[in-house]
């Protein structure tokens, strides 16, 4: 079986520019929630000296991470922020004093076993950097690690104009390595499958050659149809494993990593230094010089697009990642945060919507998705109001990757009446279950 | 700074909206449309601008009446019209053309909820509508000789499906291909059809799997039947209906196993009819049955969401 998707115009036009690292901006904003979770409990007050790794947010409960300065500075005050799905988190400004002075406790950590590794990794802060942003220690943490037969490493990097992890790819391989031989050493895992799209031939070839040296490692070369880096069609992709509905890779006994995350965190464990910056695409119709940097986490877009060289229009849009899933940002005070791997800026052309005309049941959308979803159906069944029908539907199966709505002759905004759906059908849901 | 757009992922989309579609359908039709003109004469082309023209403007005016958001511009009337012209006779009276056109919009597509809603195909419907009221203007077929071929003599020809009926001997199988014969006048060119088809396949815009099915079951019924296969499959509208009427996208099944019975059924009916009907021709009848029975063929061949195992 073949899963469907959807050729996408690639625009991976930063993928030969080498990350700059940029100076730090005068403030950073960094939110207590940057990841699936419970947000972080702030740890520091105004005024409050802090430097580079210094902690401010320590992880309130297991599914949370703590937050650490990505500046050396001074708080300025501890504000609100409202995050992408409308909760309201604390956010710790902090004015930078230029320096970048990393704070003198931070020591590499003493890790012994399985156990020190993943509150290793914790008190790294390190969530899934490819985007969704789930917390890296929570994935690691498996009551029987005889369960895992393989990690698969996703470094597909899908979404057009995104590079970050084709760039890691080429200028971190050796912490790529490592971070293979400690899953090795300390989950016992044997076999790792790197699964890299074939527009990257650059990266494929570097992993190639660094596959030769690391036993049970291997390359796949996947074909570049989005939403390759989607977990469960990459994992059906490299392993042939179906992940179930509902489910976790690891009920199918796979660990799926993101490729720059495992890079960070063999990193960390050499230098103790926390999640703290983050390599980011600039990228967008809007750009003048479109480029991979290297930011503080907390920088606000504002300032990350003016330290690039600017914009060349008015900045219509913009994106915390790529276009086919990313999330639009409510205004260009936002900060960069952990799993922004991206920024895409887009002029007024690239950002209208198009406009939306009937359906001409041309069953496109049902055709193109990689679940086997039916959109259409979905649609007419929304609109009736029928969470019965959605139930049947499956609709709490769309991971939302776009291909439905990216290849709609109509432009219907599929992806949305999907997400409605979803609400509409847990609400009904759990109804039934406070019935019983 | 004013204010950025805030809208739902995806933030990009295809460029290929309906209006693209439709016309790599109309581009599609257009070898046979000339091969027309070449073969029947300017009537031809006249019957085709009056289909065209009163399908379009019927759908405008209706849409304006019933103060529906106006669709013309999706080009899908234009293909109606020229896919109910291709199924007249080049000799139909110009009225009976226009009637023909607005029963194809107003009364199979528009009082259905317009495009996408309709379940029966327009053409097909209008054609059959106006075979029932106007049946002898409907079936005098002319031999294509008032062409750029040949002198203009208007000769009463049979088309080949009732020669064979008959047994009355049939063209060459060049001059079907090239549809020199007795036909409505946008099906007999197969060769036209067949490179009109051909697009829509590499442009994809349909699939194979009505087409293939289609052709596919009436060949194989003529082999089984002792029927001339090869003059089977180039005479009549098969070539015209397999490509381009059995695959609207509306009145037809969407996923692979939905097409393929869709197809298998068309091709059933259809040498059922030719063969054992009163009709010499069942190509029409065959698509129309089979759009009746697409909601149930849809439904026993949904698409099945991969939900995987059980958890473990
Ligand atoms: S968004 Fe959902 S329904 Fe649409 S293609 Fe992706 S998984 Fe399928
Ligand atoms: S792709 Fe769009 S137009 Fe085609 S069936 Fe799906 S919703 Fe309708």
């Amino acid at each position: 079986m073949k899963l469907h998707g959807i050729h996408v115009p690639h625009r991976k036009n930063t993928a030969d520019s080498a990350p700059v690292r940029l100076a730090p901006p005068k403030t950073v904003a960094i939110p207590m929630s940057m990841h699936i979770g419970k947000p972080a409990k702030v740890i520091v007050k105004r005024g409050d000296e802090v430097k580079v790794g210094t902690k401010i947010g320590e992880a309130d409960g297991f599914v949370s991470s703590p937050i650490h300065s990505s500046v050396s500075g001074k708080v300025q005050k501890v504000d609100e922020i409202t995050i992408m799905n409308g909760m309201k988190v604390p956010c710790v400004l902090i004015d930078s004093d230029g320096e970048q002075t990393p704070d003198e406790a931070l020591a590499p950590p003493a890790v012994s076993d399985y156990q020190s590794f993943v509150d290793a990794v914790r008190d790294s802060g390190s969530v899934g950097l490819g985007g969704a942003g789930f917390p890296t220690h929570v994935k690691l943490t498996v009551k029987d690690l005889s369960q895992v037969q393989e990690v698969v490493i996703n470094a597909a990097e899908c979404e057009p104009y995104i590079t970050s992890d084709t760039r890691t790819m080429l200028d971190k391989s050796d912490y790529i390595q490592k971070g293979i031989e400690l899953l090795r050493k300390y989950l016992g895992v044997q076999k790792f499958i790197i699964g890299i799209e074939n527009n990257k031939p650059a990266a494929i070839a570097k992993m190639q050659a660094l596959a030769q040296s690391v036993p049970g490692m291997t390359v796949m070369a996947l074909p570049s149809i989005y939403p390759q880096g989607g977990e469960k069609v990459l994992v059906y992709n490299t392993t042939g494993k179906l992940i179930p509905k509902g489910g976790l890779p690891l009920h199918v006994g796979v660990i799926v990593l993101n490729v720059t995350t495992l890079a960070f965190i063999a990193e960390y464990m050499e230098t103790g230094m926390p999640l703290v910056e983050k390599c980011i695409t600039v990228d967008g119709s809007a750009i003048k010089t479109p480029k991979n940097v290297i930011v503080p986490i907390g920088t606000p877009v504002a300032d990350l697009i003016e330290m690039v060289g600017g914009t060349k229009e008015e900045p219509a849009k913009a994106l915390y990642g790529g276009p086919m899933m990313g999330i639009a940002i409510p205004s260009l005070d936002s900060p960069v945060m952990k799993n922004t791997n991206a920024i895409i800026v887009m002029g007024k052309k690239e950002a209208t919507p198009p406009k939306t005309t009937p359906c001409i049941s041309c069953g496109m959308c049902v055709n193109h998705c990689p679940l086997r979803l039916d959109p259409r159906e979905i649609a007419l069944a929304y609109k009736k109001n029928a969470p019965e029908d959605l139930e049947l539907l499956h609709v709490d199966l769309c991971m939302e990757c776009g291909c439905c709505a990216y290849i709609c002759p109509a432009h219907r905004p599929l992806v949305q009446t999907n997400k409605l759906s979803k609400a509409v059908l847990r609400n009904y849901q759990n109804a039934k279950k406070e019935e019983k | 700074m004013n204010k950025l757009i805030s809208t739902v992922s995806p933030h990009f989309s295809t460029k290929r909206d309906t209006t693209h579609i439709m016309l790599d359908v109309i581009l599609a039709l257009c070898p046979a449309a000339i091969a027309s003109v070449l073969l029947f004469g300017w009537r031809a082309l006249l019957v085709i601008a009056v289909c065209v023209g009163t399908c379009v403007l019927s759908e405008f005016l209706f849409e304006k009446l019933c103060k529906r958001e106006n669709t013309i511009s999706d080009l899908s009337a234009v293909v109606t019209g020229m896919l109910l012209a291709f199924n007249l006779p080049v000799t139909i009276p110009v009225w009976q053309a226009v009637i023909g056109s607005v029963v194809a919009i107003i009364v199979v597509k528009q009082l259905f909820g317009g495009i996408g809603q309709n379940f029966a195909n327009p053409a097909i419907t209008a054609r059959i509508i106006m075979l029932v009221a106007f049946s002898g203007e409907m079936t005098r077929w002319v031999n294509p000789v008032g062409g750029f071929f040949d002198e203009v003599s208007a000769v009463t020809g049979a088309t080949p499906l009732v020669a064979m009926s008959k047994g009355l001997p049939l063209p060459s199988y060049l001059d079907l291909l090239l549809g020199k014969h007795g036909g409505s006048l946008g099906e007999t060119c197969a060769l036209a059809l067949i490179l009109g088809g051909l697009y829509l396949l590499i442009r994809r815009v349909i699939t194979w799997h009505i087409p293939v099915a289609f052709i596919g079951t009436v060949a194989l019924m003529s082999l089984v039947c002792g029927q001339d296969v090869l003059g089977q499959l180039l005479s009549g509208g098969l070539m015209l209906g397999a490509f381009f009427m059995a695959t609207d996208y509306a009145t037809t099944p969407n996923t692979k196993w939905g097409k393929i019975i869709f197809g298998v059924g068309c091709g059933l009916i259809t040498v059922l009819i030719r063969f054992w009907g009163n009709y010499p021709e069942g190509v029409s009848y065959s698509i129309l049955l089979m759009n009746i029975l697409t909601p149930y063929i849809s439904r026993l061949t949904r698409s099945k969401p991969l939900i995987g195992g059980a958890k473990s």
